[in-house]
């Protein structure tokens, strides 16, 4: 049995994963990073590539607004593959009483620095003319961008390879105590083991309360101008926000192909891949709700993703309860291209001691640690 | 069609579905004056069988339904048993300039001229490999084009292995010699094939390799194919066994999922008269006729002999992997050319990070050709297996078969 | 053998081609039609014009509009008197 050591060894190269490799790369660490399978392939390529700022609790704002300022900065030095694009978001209010939410989010942003604008009914139609006749009116956020996460993520593992990253590929049995132990029998021993591998995170690090929430996406042929911002329905809240059953909501994305990307759903306890068909006409049926003209257009492709989901919605940042030399950085839910940034700074500032711009207790795995979960 | 024929014959409810705008598919089209073409035509005229032409299926939602689209609407097929009989695609392999406007497909040439394109007086270079190359020349020349050359890659001799093993199939012997004749005047060349194609704005000349040396053609088409892949990918939707890139079927050409049956070039490509028998074997069987199934082996065992006959004849030269240059497009839809391919070792990784496949010919070009030059395997497949209007997948305008 | 054909030829359908009429023989598909007006059926993702490559519905190289529907497989379609195709220009917004 060979062993290899790393000062870092990072289980999964998905776009948390690689964004962390490349801060501790940047740190002037050894890092290895570990996956199974293409760098970004899980649900870095199955999401959506939102950059968008949340307001569902003050922990999740602060992370995902210093996040969001990240990428802004980053964003010069991104290569064109990755599409970033600031098209903004506009949350969409179908009546009065998802107009006073608008309203609200105005005020908390406002008052937070994030600039926004209240748009009516006309206001709406005239920046988004495809949608029906009859909304209320939304917020536009316009500092929110798209990008495209496969090649963000082949980019940040690119940059951290220039400083001597080493991706191993393989499928891992275990990870813990200084190293990781690959299927084959292979161990790479590391002072510091993150695990950053998504919606399997759990498999890993038994303890961990991490479950797979699938989510449905569409995208259409290119219809260059149809759609002009993210779109998401104020009703998506109360979707995220519901812990147990199936749920759709309107979320479209314009891509800088001029594709559509039409989403959005989430289930709990779908294991399986497969596209349901049911959740899918659905959430299709939401869609053309809201913009009639999706109808006649030509769908390309269907996928489905494994979004990774905690309990509390907040993802786990940091040193693993029990094991010293654990860390985690996974949980993300629907957020994880947006916080990946964050996360990277939290951890690697969190390890080498530099002081954290945001308080980092929300995201503590050891907040309502189980310990007598463990096999 | 031969299917539902015999289906149909045995006093079943059966319906036959395809996207095409009436019977035949792609190589009968609606009418050919071709024997078998006219006889199976006339037989399913006749036939007690449901006819649903103009819709492509798509998904399956559940177990034993299909859906269909057409053009306004979508419908909902319910069955016991299932036939699927979606064909065969030209292979297309990249080279410089293949992406110029009337640089073609061997059959699609050929369809764009079935389809009313005026042929007559133009020069038409054909190219690439397998029987479809002569069968299109002759069609060609018949309607008034000029044939200025037909490359195949094959070697000489694996032709000439070819000629001598048709000794077996009278039928093929003949259709050979009308073919001869047909194409009398017409240079055939082997170890041959294209090289680049030039043009401004659409094809107006082709450079072609012969035996090491090279030639340029003036020309206004080429038609280029090398062979034929088979539409494998509603089976692979349903959950059937695929091996080495055909559905496996047993002797009732029924395939790894109960009551789905497969018949013709999905199985193995092997032309006309193997998608015949197969068909029939395949409509009788679902029909519970295996007295009368077993009957069709012995013709069945024969055109299969002829099916890997063509599998080792036109085989392609490891030379056509070089054709490519580092600008050319490998995948049409979405720009790839292929330098960038070269930077993955995985079809999943070149698609994430390229858009190689994820256009809307979902892979059907690129696929082969990259299967071709970097013996890549493309991943699984998801509904919908063709583009629909987004309204088609969300179920709405639903009519019920 | 005389032609089995004892009626007159099925007269020409008249569409037009990014405005300009042109006339087909009756059953000739769109993409037919494109071709006989001189055009590319569209432009691809960096600039390059495209016609038909496949004829049979895979590749779709061959889409047009046809009455204001995008992305429309031209080799599929049937012309009828008085469709408006129009080639698609520009593919990226």
């Amino acid at each position: 049995m060979s062993s290899t050591a790393y000062e870092v060894v990072i289980v999964g190269a998905g776009i948390v994963g690689a964004a962390c490799a490349d801060e501790f790369a940047l740190r002037g660490m050894r890092v290895a990073v570990v996956d199974r399978d293409v760098v970004g392939s899980g649900a870095t390529a199955a999401g959506m590539g939102h950059i968008v700022v949340m307001d569902d609790s003050e922990a999740q704002f602060a992370l995902t607004r210093y996040s969001q300022r990240l990428w802004q900065a980053l964003r010069p030095e991104l290569p064109a593959d990755v599409e970033y694009e600031q098209c903004g978001t506009i949350w969409v209010a179908a009546d009065e009483e998802e107009m006073a939410e608008v309203q609200r989010k105005h005020g908390y942003y406002t008052r937070l620095g994030v600039p926004t604008t209240v748009l009516d009914s006309q206001a709406l139609k005239r920046l988004e003319p495809n949608l029906r006749a009859g909304l209320a009116g939304g917020l536009l956020v316009p500092e929110d961008a798209v990008l495209y996460p496969p090649c963000a993520a082949r980019f940040m593992m690119e940059r951290a390879h220039k400083s001597g990253t080493q991706l191993v590929s393989g499928s891992v049995a275990e990870i813990g105590q200084g190293r990781v132990r690959m299927s084959e029998g292979i161990e790479i021993a590391g002072e510091i083991i993150v695990n950053a591998a998504g919606a399997w995170s759990s498999e890993l690090t038994p303890g961990i309360e991490i479950k797979k929430r699938k989510g449905h996406l569409v995208i259409t042929d290119r219809y260059p101008g149809f759609l002009r911002h993210q779109l998401v329905e104020l009703g998506y809240l109360k979707s995220a926000h519901s812990v147990s059953s199936d749920s759709v909501a309107f979320n479209v994305q314009p891509r800088r192909t001029g594709q559509i990307l039409i989403g959005s759903s989430r289930q709990y306890g779908a294991e399986q891949k497969d596209v349901d068909h049911d959740i899918l006409r659905r959430m299709l049926q939401r869609a053309q709700e809201y913009m009639p003209g999706l109808g006649s257009m030509s769908a390309v492709r269907t996928w489905t993703g494994f979004r990774a989901a905690t309990p509390d919605k907040l993802p786990l940042i940091g040193p693993c309860p029990g094991d010293t030399s654990l860390f985690l950085a996974t949980g993300h839910e629907g957020l994880g291209i947006t916080t990946s940034l964050a996360t990277a700074r939290i951890l690697v500032d969190g390890i080498t001691d530099a002081k954290a711009e945001i308080p980092i207790e929300p995201y503590l795995p050891s907040r309502g640690w189980k310990e007598s979960v463990h096999a | 069609m031969a299917a539902a024929v015999r289906t149909a014959e045995c006093g079943v409810r059966v319906g036959i579905v395809d996207d095409n705008a009436t019977f035949g598919g792609q190589i009968w089209r609606g009418g050919t004056p071709d024997g078998d073409a006219v006889k199976w035509h006339g037989l399913l005229r006749d036939a007690d069988v449901t006819k649903l032409y103009g819709k492509r299926v798509f998904h399956q939602p559940e177990a034993e339904v299909l859906l269909a689209e057409g053009a306004d609407d979508i419908c909902e097929l319910r069955y016991t048993n299932l036939v699927v009989a979606t064909g065969a695609r030209e292979r297309f392999l990249p080279f410089p300039g293949w992406t110029l406007p009337n640089v073609m497909g061997a059959g699609g040439l050929q369809a764009m001229v079935k389809s009313g394109l005026p042929i007559r007086g133009k020069r038409v270079v054909v190219a690439g490999t397998g029987p479809l190359l002569l069968v299109v020349a002759a069609y060609l020349r018949k309607h008034g084009a000029e044939i200025p050359i037909i490359c195949e890659q094959a070697s000489w001799s694996s032709l000439a292995r070819f000629g001598a093993a048709l000794f077996g199939y009278p039928d093929k012997i003949s259709q050979g010699r009308q073919l001869r004749k047909e194409l009398a005047g017409v240079p055939f060349v082997a170890n041959s094939w294209p090289l680049a194609a030039h043009g401004g704005q659409s094809l107006e000349s082709v450079t072609i390799s012969r035996s090491g040396k090279t030639d340029v053609i003036p020309c206004d088409y080429l038609a280029c194919g090398f062979h034929l892949v088979p539409n494998v990918e509603l089976p692979l939707l349903l959950g059937c066994q695929i091996r080495g890139g055909y559905v496996q079927v047993d002797d009732f050409q029924q395939t790894s999922v109960k009551r789905v049956f497969c018949a013709g070039e999905p199985t193995a490509i092997g032309g006309v008269e193997l998608a015949l028998v197969e068909g029939q074997i395949a409509g009788l069987a679902a029909a519970e006729e295996t007295a009368e199934a077993r009957k069709l082996f012995g013709e069945r065992r024969k055109a299969r002999r002829f099916a890997a006959l063509l599998d080792r004849t036109f085989r392609l030269r490891p030379d056509l992997k070089d054709l490519p240059s580092a600008e050319t497009i490998v995948c049409r839809c979405e720009d790839v050319p292929y330098s960038r391919l070269q930077e993955h070792r995985s079809w999943r990784a070149a698609k994430l990070q390229t858009r190689c496949g994820m256009g809307p010919c979902q892979g059907r070009v690129c696929g082969p050709a990259t299967q071709f030059l970097f013996q890549w395997n493309p991943d699984s497949v998801r509904p919908p297996v063709f583009p629909v209007r987004v309204e088609s997948l969300a179920g709405v305008g639903k009519s019920g078969e | 053998m005389p032609s089995s054909q004892s009626r007159s030829m099925p007269s020409p359908v008249t569409l037009s081609v990014n405005g300009s009429p042109v006339a087909v023989p009756a059953g000739a598909t769109v993409a037919v039609a494109v071709a006989m007006a001189g055009k590319a059926c569209r432009t691809s993702v960096s600039g390059e014009p495209r016609g038909p490559l496949c004829g049979m519905g895979i590749c779709f190289e061959c889409r047009v509009s046809i009455n204001g529907r995008r992305h429309c497989r031209s080799c599929q379609i049937v012309c009828e008197p008085g469709m408006e195709v129009k080639t698609e220009v520009k593919a990226n917004g």
